[in-house]
């Protein structure tokens, strides 16, 4: 109300209605764009849900490719992806987790500390083909894995590391000082008040950081190129040591490399229903419970 | 024994900070390590000739990564020339206009849009858009770098419309207070007070968003075609580094002068992507003043 005043002072070559509509109209060519944002969305998942909905059933979730792979399902692509990124997790959320404890439970804020963090989000903007190199020539050759489940978990675990330290810093920067410090003065030790009072309430928080991360590490493509990822394989995986299909790697040559493309092309539309439902899933899952544990906070909790 | 455990966890996590650092300085390291042999046999003359990529022919091999680098720069700008104007239009609509239920509806929307693999924009760019421009410009294939670009830039809206969201935010109260109060309307406020004192914010965001288009691979690697000609318009098409890496990665002979030449695109790509996060990082520290 106090504006529409001022506005009527100072304005007064025009008439405040006028600015009013000027005013409006620009704010709805703002509320456009956000619009078109969800437009470019709801179109793109429009066309995979639409067109790959009627490729989905039980047969394609839980048969193997069969005929060249121009029929059958895509299980072994589904277990290798769960394969792929259980190693990721394993590799990624402890060390993860532990910087971040570093970061803010046991460093001296300083330099050091600066250093790391920088290097968390220069890692996270590491082009992902970069790491597939990188996997290729440490994990794949130096470390003699050959392309395996864990050459490629490997790498998929440096990828999603700068989500997990992120994620789980925050988780413990919720955890309120006074609780560190009444811990403190009852005499217990810094690995005791981590272990008993920060943890256990950091907990929803790493889950989060951990869930994004495997949704990161479930979709990535480039990096298990030349890490582990196979065209086609007669079983599934053994041990670690074994290739594996991918979802993604799998839609990427059902729609690119098969000799027959046109004739695979629903099942090419189905593999990318299933990845962009578990990842959209998995997401969706982080954020509810990032919320509720912000809410929780947020009331003093 | 408690002291033992103490020290032992201290050590522990001192590694784990510090294994960050060294997988970074690792990743440069081995990504030297393997392109210096390339480097040291050719020299780096090979790498910038006005040539193509050739590297695996079986005369007379050439390793240019000139065609390469224009690929790349044609589909960053253009999407960058996409989703800069969108991304921060709808950052400032989030930040300034929109009320809170609209913000509580939104904000999980562009997440979700920044969780979609890039491999299903591309495969959407593949079977949807390429028909789709092949048919508005009337060519052969839809598979050029304005199809890469519009779907890089998709990919990269997410992150430039979160990023100057928490710029604008970050704008102290009394920015908009002091403007509103001289007699400014919401929209001048906006345009005049709040962007310009969040552009280094805004600026950070758009970089980030440069940062991953530069280095995405799948969506280019399955939307623009990935001839190593040089390409004269958007409409021609190109091959980027990263997708010029991933194209190889398969089936390279370890160690021989292909090999290093990978590296060598890989360390050209890191660099690049390492600077311009770099300067991001930098603007993003400086905060508007009035914070103290």
């Amino acid at each position: 109300m106090k504006t529409e005043v001022i506005n009527r002072v100072v304005l007064t070559e025009k008439k405040t209605s006028e600015w009013r509509s000027y005013e409006l109209a620009g704010f709805w060519a703002l509320r456009l764009t956000l619009v078109l944002v969800i437009l470019i969305l709801g179109v793109i998942v429009f066309d995979i849900v639409s067109k790959g909905a009627g490729v989905i059933n039980w047969e394609f979730l839980t048969q193997p490719p069969r005929v060249g792979m121009t029929e059958g399902g895509i299980f072994p692509a589904i277990v290798g992806t769960f394969y792929v990124t259980l190693i990721t997790i394993a590799f990624a959320v402890p060390l993860g987790v532990g910087a971040a404890i570093y970061l803010n439970e046991y460093a001296v804020q300083g330099k050091f500390t600066r250093l790391v963090r920088m290097s968390v989000r220069n890692l996270a903007g590491v082009p992902s083909i970069v790491f597939g190199l990188f996997g290729m020539a440490v994990f794949v050759k130096i470390f003699g894995f050959g392309p395996s489940l864990i050459a490629a978990g490997f790498t998929l675990g440096l990828l999603t590391l700068p989500v997990t330290v992120t994620a789980s810093e925050e988780a413990l920067r919720t955890v309120p000082r006074a609780y560190r410090e009444g811990s403190f003065a009852l005499g217990a030790t810094r690995w005791q008040v981590v272990r008993t009072v920060v943890l256990p309430r950091a907990i929803p928080g790493i889950l989060t950081g951990t869930i994004l991360g495997l949704a990161r590490a479930a979709g990535e493509t480039a990096p298990i190129l030349a890490t582990g990822a196979a065209f086609f394989l007669p079983h599934l995986p053994d041990s670690i040591r074994s290739q594996f299909m991918a979802l993604p790697y799998h839609l990427f040559i059902m729609s690119t490399q098969h000799h027959a493309i046109s004739q695979v092309r629903p099942i090419a539309y189905g593999t990318a229903l299933v990845l962009l439902a578990l990842v959209c899933l998995l997401n969706l899952a982080a954020v509810l419970l990032r919320k509720r544990y912000r809410d929780k906070v947020a009331k003093g909790l | 024994m408690a002291s033992i455990t103490e020290k032992a966890m201290r050590v522990l996590f001192v590694f784990c900070g510090l294994a960050i650092i060294l997988f970074l300085v690792g990743i440069l390291y081995v990504l030297l390590s393997n392109s210096m042999p390339g480097l040291m046999e050719l020299g780096f003359g090979p790498f910038f000739a006005a040539d193509r990529w050739n590297p695996a022919a079986y005369g007379e091999p050439t390793y240019s990564l000139i065609n390469m680098i224009y690929g790349t720069l044609m589909v960053t700008l253009g999407a960058l020339i996409f989703a800069v104007p969108i991304g921060v239009a709808a950052a400032a609509y989030l930040a300034e206009i929109a009320s809170p239920w609209e913000r509580e509806l939104f904000k999980p929307i562009v997440e979700v849009l920044a969780g979609v693999p890039s491999v299903v924009l591309g495969f959407f760019g593949l079977v949807v858009l390429a028909p789709l421009i092949a048919r508005i410009f009337n060519l052969n294939s839809g598979l050029n770098a304005f199809n890469g670009a519009i779907l890089v830039g998709i990919m990269a809206l997410p992150i430039i419309i979160t990023l100057a969201e928490d710029a604008i935010t970050a704008v102290p109260k009394e920015y908009r207070h002091a403007s509103l109060a001289l007699g400014g309307t919401r929209w001048q406020t906006i345009w005049k007070t709040t962007i310009p004192a969040a552009f280094s914010g805004i600026t950070a965001a758009a970089m980030l968003g440069m940062g991953r288009a530069i280095g995405e691979t799948m969506i280019v690697l399955m939307v623009t075609g990935n001839m190593v000609a040089r390409p004269d318009s958007f409409l021609d098409s190109v091959r980027t580094l990263s997708a010029g890496i991933a194209i190889d990665i398969g089936d390279v002979v370890f160690n021989s002068n292909h090999f290093h030449a990978l590296f060598v695109a890989g360390l050209l790509l890191f660099l690049i992507t390492f600077i311009v996060n770099l300067l991001a990082d930098i603007l993003i520290q400086r905060k508007p003043e009035a914070n103290k």
